[in-house]
């Protein structure tokens, strides 16, 4: 399939299985996320957050079921930006040779300048030309975001982003997030409890053993989600 | 054409990465340079025991060197899970597996090469006046161990048992290697320094051959 940078674009999960040998990792689990919708993934650890996160990048084939993007027309995918907990970096580059390998598969026009521009707001400027496996995980986990914004995705699959960030990290992040849902980007990540970063959600589902238990939009309930079992 | 830009910057990831650790090139030569020694130590071959058995020892030491060399090349990818940022990056997942092979051809002739001259020192062969045909050789058969090995070390390192399976599926499917490429080797020894290309068809087609399954059925070596 080739790409479209920028189009809006929703995701709809239709009756998804996911098995790992005899264990069922996600079980009939079937919605929908509209385009430039904010949704927040909870659940326990175990609970398919990410095996979901990554049958919507289409890394993982489901079972049963399938994924598509509402608002893709024929064989063309959005541009999808992805933070998995993993960090998807090469640790023996550096942070611009990073970025820059990433952006050129991408086909980033000026790419040295985009990954600049990303370097600075991810306050890794400085580091710019130091290996990766000197960094923190906390710089690490920002140049992973950085890596996962190069192509100004539609839309932004983020697997607990929030981990290894301290206090500024999590702000920019945050505002980061908060610019992108403001542009229409879909935006889904998985949130361990309530924080900044999952108030700006604004729909809230909770998985639970593989399966969809709650499903939530900004109202009363809402912040139930979040709170260990949900509402159902 | 994007092909072929992510192909290209794939393979200069690879090779900077590689320059940059040298944890490939220095194993897979020092195996090679301690197999070769202790070869010539235990044997103590003539000159035309030399010509007789050093191609088939020598490709022995490629083969089991090259096993050591073709593990990683996905292991790596699997520890921050850099694969999957690949795949969501490529147009097509085959450039990831040609840069690879590229690299690892490249690899495998550099170590080749420069440990044919120990090899000539120590069991007392000229390769001065066959280098370049020897080249040839040398290419076509890391190329074939290369592809193979790749394909495999794909498969091996989604394995539980990833450190040893992948000398266990590769050396058996490289005898089609092993054959043309020592008989190949041995016809240049030979005073008349044939090149043999009976032996060298074999080893194109093999390339060929499997070459084109990676490019067929590639892409579901990288799927979870």
């Amino acid at each position: 399939m080739s790409r479209r940078v920028g189009e809006p674009a929703g995701i709809k999960f239709s009756q998804i299985d996911k098995k790992f040998g005899k264990l069922y990792a996600l079980r009939r689990v079937d919605f929908e996320i509209a385009a430039g919708e904010c949704v927040a993934l909870t659940g326990r650890n175990g609970s398919g957050k990410t095996t979901l996160l990554r049958i919507a990048t289409l890394l993982t084939r489901p079972t049963h079921g399938e994924v598509t993007f509402t608002g893709a027309t024929g064989n063309v995918l959005p541009t999808i930006g992805y933070v998995s907990h993993a960090l998807m970096l090469y640790e023996e580059l550096t942070a611009l040779e990073n970025l820059r390998l990433f952006a050129r598969l991408l086909q980033i026009p000026k790419l040295e300048s985009r990954s600049m521009e990303l370097l600075e707001a991810t306050r890794l400027a400085a580091r710019a030309n130091s290996l990766v496996r000197t960094f923190s995980r906390g710089m690490k986990q920002r140049l992973a975001i950085a890596r996962a914004l190069l192509e100004e995705p539609s839309v932004l699959l983020l697997d607990e982003p929030s981990t290894g960030l301290d206090t500024e990290s999590a702000t920019w992040l945050t505002s980061t997030v908060r610019v992108l849902r403001d542009e229409g980007c879909t935006i889904v990540m998985s949130v361990h409890g309530e924080s900044e970063l999952s108030r700006l959600s604004t729909r809230a589902v909770r998985l639970d053993s593989g399966a969809l238990v709650a499903d939530t939009r900004v109202g009363a309930t809402f912040q139930s989600v979040f709170a260990a079992g949900g509402v159902a | 054409m994007k092909f072929f830009s992510d192909t290209a910057a794939l393979l200069q990831k690879e090779i900077q990465a590689e320059f940059r650790s040298h944890e490939l090139l220095t194993t897979a030569s020092i195996f090679i340079l301690i197999v070769i020694v202790l070869f010539s130590f235990t044997f103590d071959p003539t000159s035309a025991e030399s010509k007789q058995f050093g191609p088939g020892l020598l490709w022995l030491a490629f083969l089991f060197s090259a096993s050591l060399m073709l593990q990683p090349s996905f292991l790596k990818e699997r520890t921050n899970d850099t694969l999957s940022a690949l795949r969501l990056a490529v147009g097509d997942p085959f450039a990831i597996f040609l840069a690879k092979l590229c690299a690892n051809t490249i690899f495998l002739l550099v170590t080749q090469l420069l440990l044919l001259l120990v090899f000539a020192v120590f069991f007392n062969v000229n390769v001065l006046s066959i280098y370049p045909k020897l080249a040839l050789v040398f290419f076509l058969g890391s190329f074939g161990v290369s592809t193979t090995g790749t394909a495999l070390s794909a498969v091996s390192s989604q394995a539980r048992m990833r450190e040893v399976l992948l000398p266990i599926l590769m050396l058996p499917l490289l005898v089609p290697v092993l054959i043309p490429s020592a008989e190949a080797t041995r016809a240049l020894f030979e005073p008349e320094h044939a090149l043999r290309w009976d032996w060298l068809g074999i080893l194109i087609a093999f390339d060929v051959v499997f070459l084109t399954a990676l490019w067929l059925f590639g892409e579901y070596l990288l799927e979870e």
